[in-house]
């Protein structure tokens, strides 16, 4: 019964549950004793909350019983990445330094989910203050990829990731300020949605680059990240860079997401194909090609600033988070050094003692790009750079509905592969950081598999606010293909991909 | 790469900005790394951008206001629960009026 269940989409088991043909109860069983087996081996979760969880679940069962009305993600278990503040638990960040952070507040998006009825399972490990791409750089735990227990998956919200892949949730929060939505997905052979900036509330969402971070959902397929996003999207008070109504209303993603997108034009940029893997690059044009099939035409554009955007990103993103991670103080909340001999060590040692190096770098390249004498040269010029970059995403969408290219230039790499040079790592997000610097949505999904056997994702960009014509998009691909119902086997030594829905792990 | 972009007397000066505790390591390491990462950097300066304006955020929105309302605010109690040393009333930190001028 469990393993039926586990086999289950978000959209399938909300309705299962609403109509009684499941109880939220046995799908949180299922859950647990899914994450009881494997997150020993997968280390995808920070926390959980099974006894919580079971009662939330039987509550959401006896008011089904009952005939009372239940929410878009009735009983369903979630996973959410712990940057996002909740009132139950912790929220660590993944980092030293609020190890033990009790959040007096939820994020918007954890009262959205609750809201909905959804069961939060627990929280997701990540890269300390989600800096990084492979999940190495958590101060707390170590999460490898599903698919392949030598290799990372991906980050920075890869126990998100591992966690959908490993079947130990149905669906996950994250969040993504260069990619980190877009690549673990990729790695795991999940579908992961950015939002355009301003989708989705960033209230209680632990700020690392304002300007860019978006909060999404990475689910089992397209009509998940749809369901989510329904439940999530919208105004918020307590965010003012969350849009109005007004200026971008949100709809049902979910209610036309099977209907194809007619004399849909795809754009893609020729030249940016040179920097992936030969496997990749047949995966995604493999890809282009069905949709070329379903009568799409492909648009060959340039994009000539898009090459500039990870110098760009890692000056914006940096001096960013050197300012909004000047709150860990030793003072208000978090970890304090006890070494102090003056109020000065309490701010310098706290940090020092707490932050892992990623952190402390970053927050030192930040810091030197907004210093006096360097502020023109470096931030002043990325954010101008960044300008252009968007110019290129507007011209883009004069031309076609939506971009195509490869998520991430690899599959997953092993575990400290790219640890010992932190330039190599921040090349790995060469295709995802410049949807964040233009503020555009982008989504992967899965579309092939290389001769390791590890997923490969296609990503696709669509205009500002366009979501629902992205997820659409990529609907039509998931319905001519089966990439998004293959699952890692996990628990041996060989993993194989399966070909049908009816089979499982 | 011949001079670094970022030698140790400037790490040191930037650790004290950013307000971290850098052992002697790490001071050096980030000399090299830092200086990589610049020099990758560098490469917008091929970019001619005298007459673009500068992009801090893409949104169409400028100043948000809203209704200037009373809200309950979260309290003592709860303000104080994450403090690693409070009086059930204060936060507790050393003393800081003991030096003027260092800062």
């Amino acid at each position: 019964m469990s393993e039926e269940i586990l086999k289950l989409s978000c959209v399938e088991l909300q309705r299962k549950i609403t109509k009684g043909e499941v109880k939220s109860s046995e799908a949180v069983s299922a859950v647990f004793e899914r994450i009881e087996k494997h997150d020993v081996q997968i280390g995808a979760f920070l926390s959980t909350f099974k006894q919580d969880a079971m009662a939330r679940a039987k509550e959401i069962d006896s008011k089904i019983a009952k005939g009372q009305k239940v929410g878009a993600l009735a009983g369903v278990p979630i996973a959410v990445k712990d940057n996002m503040c909740t009132t139950f638990g912790t929220t660590t960040c993944a980092s030293k330094i609020l190890e033990n952070f009790r959040s007096p507040y939820n994020a918007t998006v954890i009262d959205k989910l609750l809201a909905a009825d959804a069961v939060i399972i627990g929280k997701t490990n990540l890269d300390e203050f989600a800096m990084g791409s492979s999940t190495e750089n958590s101060g707390l735990k170590k999460t490898v990829n599903p698919w392949d227990k030598s290799r990372v998956p991906g980050g920075s919200s890869g126990g998100s990731a591992a966690a959908v892949a490993a079947q130990m949730c149905f669906a996950a929060l994250g969040s993504d300020t260069g990619g980190s939505i877009r690549q673990p997905a990729s790695f795991c052979g999940v579908a992961g949605l950015k939002p355009t900036y301003g989708r989705v509330s960033r209230y209680g969402l632990v700020a690392y680059g304002s300007s860019l971070d978006q909060i999404g959902p990475l689910t089992k397929d397209t009509a998940d990240c749809a369901l989510m996003l329904n439940v999530i999207a919208g105004h918020d008070g307590k965010d003012s860079t969350s849009v109005d109504e007004k200026t971008a209303p949100k709809c049902d993603y979910l209610a036309k997401i099977d209907e194809p997108v007619k004399g849909l034009k795809i754009a893609v940029v020729p030249e940016l194909f040179q920097g992936a893997d030969s496997e990749v690059v047949a995966a995604v044009k493999g890809a282009i090609e069905i949709y070329k099939k379903s009568d799409a035409e492909i648009i060959e554009i340039k994009m000539p600033h898009f090459e500039y955007s990870i110098a760009a990103y890692y000056l914006i993103a940096t001096a960013e988070a050197s300012s909004n991670l000047a709150r860990y103080d030793g003072v208000h909340y978090g970890y304090r050094t006890k070494k102090a001999g003056d109020y000065i060590e309490v701010y310098t040692k706290s940090r020092a003692e707490a932050f892992g190096q990623e952190v402390k770098r970053r927050i030192m390249l930040g810091t030197y790009a907004l210093s006096s004498g360097y502020y023109d040269a470096y931030y002043l010029k990325a954010l101008k750079v960044r300008n252009l970059i968007r110019s290129d995403f507007i011209a883009a969408f004069q031309k076609a509905d939506c971009i195509m290219m490869p998520t991430s230039p690899t599959t997953a790499f092993k575990i400290g592969e790219k640890m010992a040079d932190p330039l190599q790592m921040y090349l790995s997000d060469v295709y995802t950081i410049a949807v964040n610097l233009a503020g555009v949505p982008g989504m992967s999904i899965g579309c092939g598999f290389d001769k390791n056997n590890l997923p490969i994702g296609l990503q696709i960009i669509s205009s500002t606010f366009q979501e629902e014509k992205l997820l659409r998009i990529a609907k039509m691909f998931e319905n001519q293909t089966d990439f998004h119902k293959q699952k890692p086997r996990i628990n041996t030594d060989k993993y194989e991909k399966k070909l049908t829905t009816n089979e499982h792990e | 790469m011949g001079q670094k972009k970022i030698d140790i007397e400037q790490v040191r000066q930037v650790a004290k900005l950013s307000r971290l505790d850098l052992s002697e390591d790490e001071i050096a390491q980030f000399s090299g790394q830092l200086s990589a990462i610049l020099e990758y950097i560098e490469k917008l300066n091929q970019l001619d951008t005298s007459k673009v304006e500068p992009l801090a955020h893409c949104l169409p929105i400028n100043n948000c206001l809203r209704e200037d309302i009373v809200k309950q605010s979260l309290g003592t109690e709860k303000t104080l629960a994450n403090a690693p040393q409070s009086d059930g009333q204060f936060f507790i930190v050393p003393k800081i009026l003991e030096e003027p001028g260092r800062l």
